[in-house]
């Protein structure tokens, strides 16, 4: 009679512990599956010049407005053009070889090839200024810019994080003259919030055709 | 039968029960030696014979072909396909609920008739099982393939994810993935389960140690002790009253994928026990067309006699008359219901331009099974080998009738169409039946195609030409089994 072999022992207690550890695994594929990482969440390119946040927006005070004008009125946040850098820069650090690339844009017309950081997918159409005009802070999406040094992705920008603040706008709703205001942080946010999203009868939707138009 | 004699057929006839004892299930007076000799020794017979490599290359290219159109249909997209507007579901809908539909009868042998006891199951059940699993792989690679996204098919499954999204769980199409999903894990279980002493026969009759160890190790130790058969019965009990509402709810839900929808020719309460009905038709059919050719080739005809093809005709007969019911049935709604549409769709199922695939479909389904009537043609295997493969070809039929003929005239008569279907249509289908076989093929050669264990129960007390326990004792501990 043939006996099961007795090395197959090993096997089937491996079988056991692999039984406990199959668990772990999938909670471990959830983590990570879940993680910021995994939806490009700290994404940090190097940039074609070192533009800095920090600098303009933290130090010098410059309201995010100033560059990204469009925020208001258009879907679509503008980068700044060359125009809007050289308002300053044609009489500050005109020697700066940092700044080598923006005036040879300048001069050629060649337009500065910025890395993008926040790209959705083109069958998602996000809208700034429905945002912007209702109470959602910059700094509620893109994280303190205004201590950036270089821009990273401060969101995971993945479905699941849009549809949480969608179902529960109180937690990030601000007054319309905090829009740009990177500090305000009240300490009573929702109590704010549910009011503000009464007041302004504030309803996102969460249907498909919102934003996969 | 009583009062009525037949001549008996080719050697002995026990495809009728006379008064008294019953006649034998198995034939031929073999020992349980014998039994175990006649079914491993096709295993583990070290030639390979030719007429099994031929078809196994044969089936290993159509495999290959239905594994290249899959590349070449995933590379270029779905349109390599007939599918068209106004009819987007074409052969793969067919092929898949074809293939679902011929693993049916493999459970019904195994599970619904071992719970009413039907001894003549015991002979044909590993095979039926097998012909399930393999046809329910098939059947699961065109809905998987037949999505446009395949590689978007997991969205499919309730997973938590970064977009909060699940999927809609009012789509009969999503209750196919559970269906299919569980009808092929539970059929996995069952047939594995129930082949785990006759795996262990094989490892013990093994000599090469290569042998021994893969049969070992899928055998799991099985020593067939009084408290593991107590256990292993218990189970097989259990999961055969699980796999029972299984076999029933899979194709009905497989069903609703059309009775669900609004569609004049879909929209029909009939559909869940007709397609079940048709399943097992088309199943015993399959499994006719299997064991009548394997039982020759290897010799089982002592274990798959004469009257397990009789009874298999008779559940075919049986369900295709249920089948021809509901054509009938269908028709007669269609009629009485007085709905225009879809007195219109019977009408073009029988008249228009696919009259001839609806005509193929009755002669096939409805006609053929009929001769089972008559004994000399239950009996006969030449008619009975022809019976049944037209009856596979109507079922297929008849999933095409159903799929295409409602969806190219329906409510619009802008919106009428005619289906093609394309060289790789064609090449798919054949190509299902290439992986269906390569499976099948390496079954029986790899593994019991009888349960043996199983037969042994069936059959009368071994004859005293085997040694009594009493003259054994002394012998060193005889083998399991």
């Amino acid at each position: 009679m043939f006996h099961f072999p007795s090395w197959t022992l090993t096997l089937r207690d491996m079988s056991g512990g692999v039984l406990l550890l199959a668990p772990l695994y999938v909670i471990g594929l959830v983590w990570f599956g879940a993680s910021p990482k995994t939806t490009d969440a700290g994404y940090q390119p190097t940039q074609p010049i070192p533009y800095s946040h920090k600098l303009h927006a933290g130090d010098l005070k410059i309201d995010c407005r100033y560059c990204h004008n469009t925020v208001e009125d258009a879907a679509h946040s503008a980068v700044p053009p060359t125009a809007t850098c050289m308002n300053c820069h044609s009489m500050i650090f005109t020697e700066s070889h940092k700044l080598t690339p923006l005036r040879e844009s300048f001069e050629t017309g060649e337009p500065i090839e910025w890395v993008r950081i926040h790209d959705l997918p083109d069958y998602a159409y996000f809208n700034h200024s429905a945002h912007v005009n209702r109470g959602v802070g910059c700094v509620s999406c893109h994280g303190r810019v205004d201590k950036m040094e270089v821009v990273w992705q401060h969101e995971p920008l993945s479905m699941g994080w849009c549809l949480d603040c969608h179902r529960e706008p109180e937690l990030h709703l601000r007054p319309q003259s905090e829009i740009t205001n990177m500090d305000w942080a009240p300490a009573n946010q929702r109590e704010i919030g549910q009011r503000l999203k009464e007041l302004n009868g504030i309803n996102p939707p969460t249907n498909c055709s919102t934003c996969h138009r | 039968m009583a009062g009525k004699t037949y001549a008996p057929l080719k050697g002995i006839d026990n495809t009728g029960d006379v008064p008294g004892p019953r006649t034998p299930l198995i034939l031929e007076n073999k020992t349980y030696g014998q039994i175990t000799e006649q079914v491993c020794s096709v295993v583990e017979d070290p030639k390979v014979h030719r007429t099994w490599l031929l078809s196994f290359m044969a089936a290993v290219t159509f495999l290959g072909v239905l594994f290249s159109l899959i590349v070449y249909l995933i590379v270029t997209g779905v349109g390599v396909w007939g599918n068209q507007i106004p009819v987007a579901w074409g052969w793969p809908i067919v092929n898949f609920v074809f293939w679902v539909g011929i693993g049916h009868a493999g459970t019904l042998i195994s599970a619904i008739l071992f719970l009413l006891r039907q001894d003549w199951r015991t002979s044909i059940n590993r095979f039926a099982e097998a012909m399930t699993i393999f046809a329910v792989v098939c059947a699961g690679t065109f809905p998987g393939i037949h999505v446009g996204r395949i590689w978007l098919a997991y969205w499919l499954f309730p997973l938590p994810n970064q977009m909060l999204m699940w999927p809609n769980f009012r789509s009969p199409l999503l209750w196919d993935v559970f269906a299919v999903g569980t009808y092929a894990s539970v059929s996995l279980v069952f047939w594995y389960m129930g082949m785990i002493p006759d795996l262990a026969t094989i490892r013990d009759r093994a000599r090469h140690p290569l042998r021994r160890l893969g049969y070992g190790i899928l055998s799991l130790g099985w020593r067939g002790s009084a408290r593991a058969w107590h256990r292993y019965e218990r189970a097989y009990l259990l999961l055969a009253a699980l796999a029972t509402p299984l076999v029933l709810s899979v194709h009905t839900v497989v069903s609703f994928d059309f009775a669900v929808s609004q569609l004049p020719g879909w929209h029909t309460t009939i559909f869940p026990p007709y397609f079940v009905a048709g399943a097992i038709f088309s199943g015993f059919a399959m499994v006719v067309t299997l064991a009548v050719p394997a039982r020759a080739f290897y010799g089982m005809r002592n274990i798959i006699t004469m009257r397990h093809l009789e009874n298999m005709n008779k559940v075919i007969l049986a369900t295709g008359s249920m089948v021809g019911y509901a054509y009938s049935m269908e028709f007669f709604i269609a009629w009485y219901g007085g709905n225009k549409y879809e007195q219109f769709a019977f009408m073009n199922r029988a008249f228009g331009p696919y009259a001839w695939a609806y005509w193929t479909m009755v002669s096939c389904n409805v006609i053929t099974p009929q001769i089972f009537w008559f004994k000399k043609c239950r009996t006969s295997i030449p008619i009975m080998m022809v019976a049944a493969i037209l009856v596979n070809v109507g079922m297929w039929f008849e999933r095409f009738v159903i799929t295409v003929t409602s969806l190219a005239r329906d409510f619009l008569p802008s919106s009428w169409g005619y289906f093609h279907p394309t060289i790789v249509d064609i090449l798919m289908l054949i190509g299902s039946f290439g992986l269906f076989f390569t499976l099948f093929l390496l079954f029986l050669r790899f593994l019991p195609m009888i349960a043996i264990s199983e037969v042994k129960s069936v059959m009368p007390f071994p004859k005293p030409t085997q040694k009594q326990p009493s003259e054994v004792e002394s012998a060193p501990v005889p083998s399991v089994n």
